[in-house]
Parts: structure tokens; sequence; C-alpha cells
């Protein structure tokens, strides 16, 4: 169980390395150079957090929290409040506990997002780990808007070595989710992973398409599991806020996959969907190859955030 | 709330700036505190948005404003200049050579930016600027990327290059690419790279590569107009690394509110070109930095919007419009004529999105009232009748309006329920031309009189 989770812990440090350069490191200059707790520390913090995409929201309700927990304490020591700022950050970004049921279960997962923030690959990724954990997966291509979508999803089918159904290029999204339901069905299927196409959360007309998908799933499969699974991309700003709102809007969002974060990106985003938000981070991709999409644990996200051994804070 | 629109912002700020009679030098800074916050909700680089604060507050509190007459104009036309200038002041086009010799231009970006489908965008425009475009798939890492290319091309008739025996890495399938292009009459080439990270060295000396084996003479990189804080050092490393010549925005037709359009140019000095603003092919637009400020600012694209009505709208029908609506004399085809009118200028919605004051909050509103398939019902209706019942709606009795129905193919009630509304339109615009007798008339044009006819549906 120890070398498993330093297998994560390594891979989680590594592929954010560059991002806790910039927010760890940023953390600990101030924490070394501020002499007395003041408002221009409170500042310098909010400025850090701000530049690692916790958004302004996010950031004060972790400023207040944090303030509050510095007075209780008696702290005094700018130094000292590493431990309590962190404490203020996994408070703010507690939703409860995060299930995995559709492990487990007969289930439909149904995954959503914007234009370009790694779907069909998260897809891809997801289907190779649940196959490795012997389940039983189909999936389905209902992408069948953008250009060779349904090309791009095939090619990581074969790699998971995953059945996939399909239909034409322009053809309607619901009926291959008819057809790959039936198709689940009749093959025994544990897990269903649907693709859908891009769309820009604020397209009425894209949006209603996906409430037809999901009243297509509910009446041909209720008995199955539902798993809607929001991609977000970690380069995205404080616009992915508004876009897991809206997707949550359409479909009932149980969770989110955030990509990306193996690039510069902070990852602070993270932070501001769970304080915002309250909807569950359940996987962060943080590379390229199939075992880079990842579990995601709030607390370790933000131990390796700010560059602190899980050891240091027993 | 959390996800208003950094317009909405503004103009809350402005709305109760206005309220007050006196600006003090306190609310310059309440009002500055309110628009660091929209401007950091709105992902504007932290370091752009202190610079910003800075020289406006410099600007507004050493000014006239405390004695101007109205004071939260004064602050809003200082914010807005500040901004324009922030964006660049002027646009700026393409370095396209002669058609007459060959130009090179090289797409790049971080993955999932929509490098590939602004590739055939710009292909299409360039198109229809006289140029023969050859478009050069180099992404031979994302799975079916070249296809997704093809796919694309296909639909705007320009051929795609691409290395089919996978035997070249990108600096060479580019140089082949151009060889390829002077063999064939071709007189420009756009590399469509792969997606990469600026920080995955291997794949930034790869884009270096590519420049220093042909002569590329624009590096555009394509930035998605969600992009966070981390969009400034996207930029400069891409700039720093490779070297950029302009950049287009994608994606700006989602609600994002863009900061990092301004966040890129404050910090690289780099020129936005275009930007992307749909799934359509031909959805690249020019970027225009003063009226994207004001758009920001919550001001409206009024620009946009007097520039296409002057194309679009007829000076003389225009006239005769206000006339007839005057006169409370028009028929359904002058209805006819004014929503075609509407169309030219790109539907109501885009007009509407131009429009002052209205944000985007309200626009979705709007979507919902607006229906554009019900207009186009309601045209299928009008073109059921025969011209003189079009000029008389007053002629049709229960037996046309049965034919009508049969026709256009909707229900009696339907057809029913526009000449109850034309009727009431036509009673409702007699009573308005009464009021108007004799007054002075605002806006442009005849459009004035269409913003008080009030539409059938």
């Amino acid at each position: 169980m120890a070398e498993k989770k330093g297998g994560f812990w390594s891979r989680l440090v590594h592929g954010l390395s560059k991002s806790r350069d910039t927010m760890g490191t940023s953390v600990d200059d101030a924490l070394s150079e501020f002499t007395s707790i003041d408002d221009d520390f409170y500042d310098e913090i909010e400025e850090i957090l701000v530049m690692g995409d916790v958004g302004i929201g996010a950031t004060t309700a972790i400023l207040n929290n944090l303030k509050q927990k510095v007075k209780e304490q008696h702290v005094r020591k700018p130094a000292q409040c590493k431990e309590l700022l962190l404490q203020s950050i996994k408070d703010e970004m507690n939703v409860g506990a995060t299930d995995y049921r559709f492990e487990h279960e007969k289930s439909v997962i149904l995954v959503v997002g914007v234009n370009g923030v790694g779907k069909t690959t998260s897809i891809g990724k997801l289907a190779g780990i649940l196959k490795n954990e012997g389940r039983k997966v189909v999936l389905a291509a209902a992408d069948t808007f953008r250009a060779a979508a349904g090309e791009q999803l095939d090619i990581w089918a074969k790699k998971a070595d995953v059945p996939m159904i399909s239909g034409q290029e322009g053809s309607d999204p619901g009926s291959v989710v008819y057809d790959a339901i039936a198709a689940a069905k009749a093959r025994g299927a544990d897990v269903l992973l649907i693709d859908t196409a891009g769309r820009l959360h604020n397209k009425k007309n894209l949006m209603a398409e996906l409430g037809k998908i999901n009243r297509i799933i509910d009446r041909e499969y209720p008995e199955a599991y539902r798993e809607t699974l929001v991609v977000l991309d970690g380069t995205t700003g404080q616009n992915a806020l508004a876009q897991a709102k809206e997707f949550k809007e359409v479909t009932n969002v149980t969770g989110i996959i955030l990509t990306k974060l193996d690039g510069t990106a902070k990852g602070g985003i993270a932070i501001a969907i769970h304080s915002q938000l309250g909807i569950p981070v359940k996987y962060i991709g943080v590379g390229e190859r199939i075992d880079d999409l990842q579990k995601f644990d709030a607390d370790q996200f933000v131990n390796a955030l700010f560059d602190v051994k899980a050891s240091d804070l027993q | 709330m959390a996800f208003e629109s950094l317009s909405d912002k503004l103009q809350n700020i402005f709305k109760n700036l206005r309220k007050k009679g006196k600006l003090t030098e306190a609310d310059v800074k309440a009002a500055m505190k309110e628009v660091k916050l929209a401007l950091l909700e709105a992902d504007v680089s932290f370091k752009v948005v202190r610079n910003f604060m800075k020289s406006v507050q410099e600007k507004a509190i050493g000014s006239d404003v405390m004695n101007g007459l109205n004071p939260g104009q004064m602050v809003i036309k200082i914010v807005s200049d500040e901004l324009t200038t922030l964006m660049g002041s002027e646009m700026v086009d393409l370095k396209l050579n002669p058609q007459t010799s060959m130009t090179v231009i090289m797409m790049m970006g971080l993955n999932g930016a929509g490098k590939t489908t602004t590739s055939a965008k710009l292909a299409s425009k360039l198109k229809s600027r006289g140029y023969n475009p050859l478009l050069a798939g180099l992404d031979i890492y994302r799975p079916a990327a070249v296809r997704q290319l093809q796919v694309n091309a296909e639909k705007i008739g320009v051929p795609v290059y691409w290395d089919d025996k996978h035997e070249f890495l990108p600096p060479d399938i580019a140089k082949n690419a151009v060889q390829y292009a002077k063999e064939n009459g071709f007189n420009l080439v756009i590399l469509d790279t792969a997606g990469r990270l600026q920080i995955d060295k291997d794949m930034m000396d790869e884009l270096h590569e590519i420049k220093e084996k042909i002569t590329v003479d624009d590096s555009i990189l394509v930035v998605d107009a969600m992009t966070g804080q981390d969009a400034v050092n996207v930029a400069s490393s891409f700039e720093e690394k490779v070297g950029i010549d302009g950049v287009i925005l994608t994606k700006l037709d989602g609600d994002t509110r863009g900061g990092a359009a301004l966040s890129i140019r404050a910090t690289v000095g780099k020129p936005i070109l275009y930007v992307g603003m749909g799934e359509k092919l031909d959805d690249l637009q020019q970027f225009y930095p003063d009226r994207m400020a004001s758009r920001i600012l919550g001001m409206g694209d009024v620009m946009t919007l007097i520039e296409r009505a002057q194309q679009n709208v007829d000076e003389q029908q225009a006239k005769e419009m206000e006339q007839k609506l005057r006169k409370a004399s028009f028929g359904f085809d002058d209805y006819l004529a004014s929503m075609d009118q509407m169309k030219k200028m790109g539907g109501m919605k885009s007009v509407l999105s131009m429009m002052p004051g209205i944000n985007p909050s309200q626009m979705s509103q709007f979507e919902d009232a607006i229906d554009e398939k019900a207009m186009a019902r309601t045209e299928a209706i009008i073109y059921s009748m025969t011209p003189k019942e079009r000029a008389n709606p007053e002629i049709l009795n229960p037996s046309r309006r049965a034919r009508v129905a049969k026709g256009a193919g909707v229900s009696l009630d339907e057809v029913n329920r526009l000449c109850k509304q034309f009727e009431q339109s036509r009673k409702l615009m007699k009573q308005y031309s009464g009021m108007l007798k004799g007054r002075k008339r605002r806006g442009f044009g005849g459009f004035g009189g269409l913003g008080g006819f009030k539409l059938p549906f």
C-alpha cells in the first residue's frame, strides 16, 4: 500500500512540478520574507493564490479561514502559517467522501465538456484503467460532430482492447447512444463509457442535445448506475467554474476530470471547483501515458501543490 | 454572484457611480476595487491587473473627474481608453507576401487550443482573398489529427499535404510541403503543427527546427480564450523559444470573459489578429481592439452594428418602411422585408448581442424568447399567402386562413395567432405614430422605426 501510494505520489509531484515551482515556492518565499502577519502578508498570499488560478472567490474564503485560525491559535510568525494555510485550503476543498461506485456496479459513464479539453483522451485512459481492473468495457463514440473524433476514439479503443460503437459523422448522437446501450446489454458489459461532442456550455441547442442523450439513457438503461463526468482543462481559468455549473444544469454531474495538469497551470482551479461548486474532482490527468490519469485526493493534491511531504505534517 | 460577467460587474459599478452627483476619491477607489476583482475573475493576469489599476487610478484621480459634469462617464472613458491601449490601439493584419511569391504560416499552441480548426478557417479566409492555399498536417502525434484536418479541408476545398508513409519528422514534412506547394502552383502554405506544452523542450525545439528549415512568414500562436493565469506564461515561452508574429484567440463565442486577450497583449506585446467565434468554418473574424475593449466594458459593440447596418440596410427601403409604419399601412410583405434586413445583419441574436446595455445574462433570456425556428415558421406562413393577402391582411377570412395553414404545413391556430398579433401590432403602431408625430427622431435611418415595431412572435 505504501509503495503504491509512493508511486502515485511521485507521479503527481512530477506532473505538478512546474506548478509547484510557482505556488509552493512563492508561498515559501513569502513565509520567510515577511516578519509579521499583517495586511501586506495577506495581500501577498492572496496574490499567489489568485495567480495560481484559485480564483478570487475561493481565495477570499481561504484567507478568511486562515485569519480566523491565526487569531484563534495566537500565531505571530509567518513561518508558522504554512500548515494553517494548507489546512484552510483543505477545509475549503472538503466536499465529503468521493465514491467510485461505477467501479463495482453495472454503470454508464457519460463524459461531457467543452471543446478541446481532452474528453476523448481521458475516456481512452479511463477505458484502459477499468479494463485492467477486470471490468468489461464498451465505448460509445457519440461525438458525431467533430471531424475524425470517432477515429481518434477508435485508436484508443484498440489500444485498450475494448469494443467501440459508433455512428456516421453528422448522425444523431442519440441514436449512437441507443445502439451502444443495446450493445452493452447484449455483451453483458459492466461499464458503458460514452464520449460526447465538445460543446460550449452557453450553446443552448447543444446543451439540449445533451439533455436528450440523458433521457435516452434513463429510459433504455434504468438499471445502470449513472455517473456523469465533466472534463475540464487544467489550464482554463475561472471559466472552468462556469462550464461545470452549466453542465450541472442539464445533467446530473457527479464528478470532474481535470486534465492537462502536466503543463505549467498551477492547478489552483481544482481548489476553486471544490470550494465554489462542491463537485468532487475524481480524476486528474498529469501526462500522456494511459496510467497518467489518476484518482484525485484533495489532501494529497494540496500537499503536492505546496511541496509538503505527508510525513512533515504528522 | 460569482459568475457575473465583466460587463455586468462594471455596469453595476458605474450604475452606482452615475447615481451620485459628485465623485469623490473614495468613490474612485471603491470602483477601482471592483474593477480589479472583475478583471481578476475574468482571468486577466494579476500583474497586468496591478499595472492597469495603477495607471487608471493615477489618471482618474489626477484628472478633472471630480469637477466633471458626469463623473461616472469620465471613469468609464478612462478605464475604456486604458483597456484599449492595453489591447493594442489598432488592428493588425497577417504579414502576407504578394500572391506571386510564397507565404508560409505556422500555427502553434497548446493541446486543444483549436489549431486544426483554425488552420482550416484561416485557409478558407485567405482563399477568399485570392490566395491558393495548401494545408500541411504536421501533427504526427495525436491520433487522427491529420484526418480531422482533411475532413475540414475538404469542406472548404483546400488540399492537405501530409506524410502518408510516416517517413519524416515534422520539420522535414514542412520542408516537403513547401516544396510541393512551389511545384504545384500554391502560393500559401499553412502548417498545422501538433499541440504542445510550452515546457516540453523537445517539442519546442521541433518548432524552432521548422523555422530553421524553411522561411516562416507568420508564426501564429493559437490561444484558447478561456485560458487562465497561465496565458502569460504560455505566450512568453512561445515568444522566447520560437518567436510569435501574431495571436489568434479561439472559442470567444463561449461566455468566457477573455481576460487572456488582455494579458497576452500586455505582456508579450504581440497583436491579436483574429478571433474564432464559432464552430463553422467561416467563423474567423477580424480582431478590433477598441471594439473588444468597449464590449468588455458592456458598452456594446456599436461600431460593428452600425457598420453592418450601413452595409445592409437600403436607405430608400428604410425610408419607405418608416412611412408605412407611421401610417400603419404596412402589410405582411413589409414584415418579410424587415425580417430579411435583420437576417442580413446576422440575425436577431447577433444584432442584440452588439447592442449597448444588453449584457450576456440578459442575452440568454432573449435567446430563449427569440426562437429563430419560430421566425422561419412565420415566414413560411407568409409565403403561403397570395400577394393580395400579404398587402391586405384584413381579407384573410377563415377559408383563406385554412388554405394558408395547409400550404405552410402549420395548424390553423398558428395562422390565426399570427394574424391576430399582426393586427395588434398595427393598432399599436397607429397609436405610436400619433405620439411620434412632430417629434425629432432618434437613432439611425429607419432603424428607430423598426425598434418600435413589435414583431409578431
